[in-house]
């Protein structure tokens, strides 16, 4: 054994409550963030049983999955989605819980609105019952997604029943060519790696090309850990790290911010410290990354064809391939920059942060969204909405012949209004392209915002920078 | 929690790579505030064509399959959210365990906090199980004991399986989590002292 830690093994050792004979462990949860779709019922038990939050101050709730994007004082039309609302404003302020609603500017998709108020730090174990809290492992955070019986433990003990997982190294080597995202990085990761090769691991992004990363870059790619089957995905911090926290409503302030560095400094892995794997990408052989099919790992570049499934010796993969084309509607060996789509979904808690929206503007200004493509841009949050709208962006989107819209989940996963029809086709920012994930019978294309900007204005899956 | 020990009943058969949660239970069924009722829209969009009318093809809607209460899935079971609906859904629709190569985390997780017992078994035992399945035998499933006895031609076949001693334990209590932490609130107190002193940051700051 060495004595040399991975940023994993250090936060998981400073949260251990107590270790359980059945080697199990009470791990202290600093943070937790609350939708919602998976946290009525963790009320409702609580209430059955009558047990209290322990830490309403560290609990944070807002709604994200069923608000309305568009007409909002107009409230939620749909009554099933109000009252999920309603009854987490109503537990959120039965429990002393700060509850950020539509009506405030902050409100937005969770893991969009806890980096942004500071509630987001370094070193905390944070946790929320939605599978995309691995967004926050990009401040050197230990995040993770849990299910309801989880969130109802945490509301009543601030802790969670772990058993530690193994450490895994993904090294994105040198840097990025020109034009290539952190979501382009992301998809290449998980296109090796495939959706279960993370299963049983945290993941810590290290190299050259994630340490160039800003932070929402950094936030895209720990987002998508959960694709790549990892429960969370961490990058240690850095001076871009405190330089995003600072000022921040709920950041450290004066001597405490100083006293935080120092700590969030120790954090990083120890020069040698063990990993259970260890995955390396050259960065400059990525270049944009589109998806084909209907999971995640299934990833092309731009230049790239739709596979064929009779040059797959794999019985099942085969299967699996002819399953994803027949849902998809595609031809085996189609270029890709050839497949035409019918809409467009920027935004999501992967892509619908302001940088997100400045790349997508760049390529919007001057252009038109082809009269075939129904393009929308989804701001993560009311913050980024406003962001936008003072830097001129959404006047840039508009002309071009965008929907701008009002913050939250949106179509990622179509809980509210804003879905596909079936058999529409989608180039989309957000994380997944399972079967009917945007809308019963929808196809989606996963992709960066420069890349569904593009695929707005030509209509089809194109290069962005051959525009 | 209902304490699991001994199971016994028919298998489905589900030959799906990588089903995630959205097709078990779709994102039009998560806008209930309840943990019940889900058992009838579990795999809604395997089961039904987009007019409701129900696919013959899809094993759920086979009358051999009708009562059973075991599933038998393919590799990467349970990925994507981390909704609970989708062991809420599976458990209310009757299906107490399933036998997979590998599940993702969270869902696996999610199925102890359910009394589903997810058993894992290499991928070739597996395929074999399924085939066996379509036969309509009955399997009884042991936790105690970790296995899975079936008769097929007339031979008594035996498979055990390997769990995580935790995890066994808490199906078999059927425990409270919760309760159990809550036992040892002082211990977390004190947690709560040491943490303040080290990172006095992390307290106090409350968003209003």
């Amino acid at each position: 054994m060495t004595d040399k830690k991975t940023i994993y093994d250090k936060i998981w050792e400073s949260h251990v409550v107590s270790n359980n004979d059945d080697g199990t462990t009470i791990l202290y949860i600093d943070r937790h963030l609350v939708h919602e779709v998976t946290s009525p019922q963790a009320f409702e038990g609580l209430r059955l049983a009558g047990r209290k939050v322990r830490r309403p101050e560290f609990t944070l709730a807002t709604a994200d999955h069923n608000v309305p994007t568009s007409d909002r004082d107009k409230g939620i039309s749909d009554p099933d989605s109000k009252l999920q609302v309603e009854t987490l404003e109503r537990n959120a302020k039965e429990n002393n819980i700060t509850y950020l609603p539509m009506s405030d500017k902050r409100q937005g998709i969770v893991h969009i609105v806890g980096p942004e108020q500071g509630f987001t730090q370094p070193g905390m174990t944070i946790v929320c019952g939605d599978s995309h809290t691995s967004t926050h492992g990009a401040f050197g955070a230990l995040a993770w997604g849990i299910g309801t019986s989880e969130v109802e433990h945490t509301l009543a003990t601030q802790t969670l029943i772990q058993t530690k997982a193994k450490n895994m190294c993904i090294k994105i080597t040198g840097s990025v060519i020109d034009g290539v995202t952190a979501k382009d990085i992301v998809l290449a990761i998980i296109r090796k790696i495939g959706t279960a090769g993370g299963t049983g691991f945290v993941i810590e992004y290290t190299g050259e090309a994630i340490r160039n990363l800003s932070m929402e870059g950094r936030m895209t790619v720990c987002n998508m850990s959960i694709e790549a089957g990892a429960r969370a995905g961490l990058i240690s911090p850095d001076k871009t790290t405190w330089d995003y926290i600072k000022g921040r409503p709920l950041a450290p302030k004066g001597k405490d911010f100083d006293e935080a560095v120092k700590y969030w400094e120790s954090l990083a892995t120890d020069e040698g410290a063990h990993y259970d794997e260890i995955v390396e990408i050259k960065a400059e052989e990525i270049i944009p990354q589109v998806t084909w099919g209907t999971s995640p790992e299934d990833v092309v570049s731009i230049d790239g064809i739709v596979p064929d499934p009779n040059k797959e010796n794999n019985e099942e993969k085969k299967k699996s391939i002819e399953r994803a084309l027949d849902y998809m509607g595609l031809e085996p060996n189609t270029p890709v920059n050839e497949i035409k789509i019918d809409k467009v979904f920027i935004g999501s808690c992967t892509n619908g942060r302001i940088e997100d929206l400045r790349a997508v503007s760049k390529i919007a200004k001057g252009r038109k969204v082809a009269a075939t493509v129904d393009a929308m841009i989804v701001p993560g949050s009311g913050l980024v909405k406003e962001q936008a709208e003072q830097e001129g962006l959404d006047k840039i989107f508009i002309d071009a012949g965008f929907d701008w819209r009002d913050p939250g989940c949106s179509m990622c996963l179509a809980m509210n209004a804003d879905k596909l029809k079936p058999q529409e086709r989608c180039a989309s920012t957000s994380n997944r392209n399972f079967e009917g994930r945007q809308g019963r019978g929808g196809r989606t294309h996963l992709m960066s915002p420069q890349m569904a900007a593009a695929a707005a204005i030509k209509g089809k899956l194109t290069d962005f920078r051959d525009l | 929690m209902e304490k699991f020990n001994k199971l016994s009943g028919n298998a489905i058969p589900l030959r799906i790579t990588n089903v995630d949660t959205d097709m078990i239970i779709p994102k039009q069924f998560l806008k209930t505030i309840k943990r019940t009722g889900l058992g009838e829209f579990l795999f809604f969009e395997l089961k039904y064509d987009q007019d409701g009318n129900e696919i013959s093809s899809f094993a759920l809607n086979q009358d051999q399959y009708k009562g059973a209460n075991i599933l038998i899935a393919s590799k990467n079971f349970g990925c994507g959210s981390s909704r609970e609906h989708a062991p809420w859904s599976i458990a209310d629709y009757g299906i107490k365990c399933i036998i997979a190569p590998s599940y993702a985390d969270i869902f696996y997780n999610n199925c102890f906090k359910n009394g589903i017992l997810p058993i894992i078994l290499d991928e070739e035992t597996v395929a074999k199980l399924q085939d066996t399945a379509e036969n309509s035998l009955n399997f009884n499933i042991d936790l105690e004991k970790q296995c899975i006895t079936f008769i097929e031609n007339n031979e008594q076949k035996e498979i055990s399986f390997d769990i995580d001693p935790a995890k066994k334990n808490s199906l078999l209590e059927g425990l409270d989590d919760i309760g159990l932490t809550l036992n040892k609130s002082n211990t977390i107190t004190d947690f709560e002292g040491i943490q303040e002193k080290r990172t006095p940051w992390l307290y106090g700051s409350k968003l209003v």
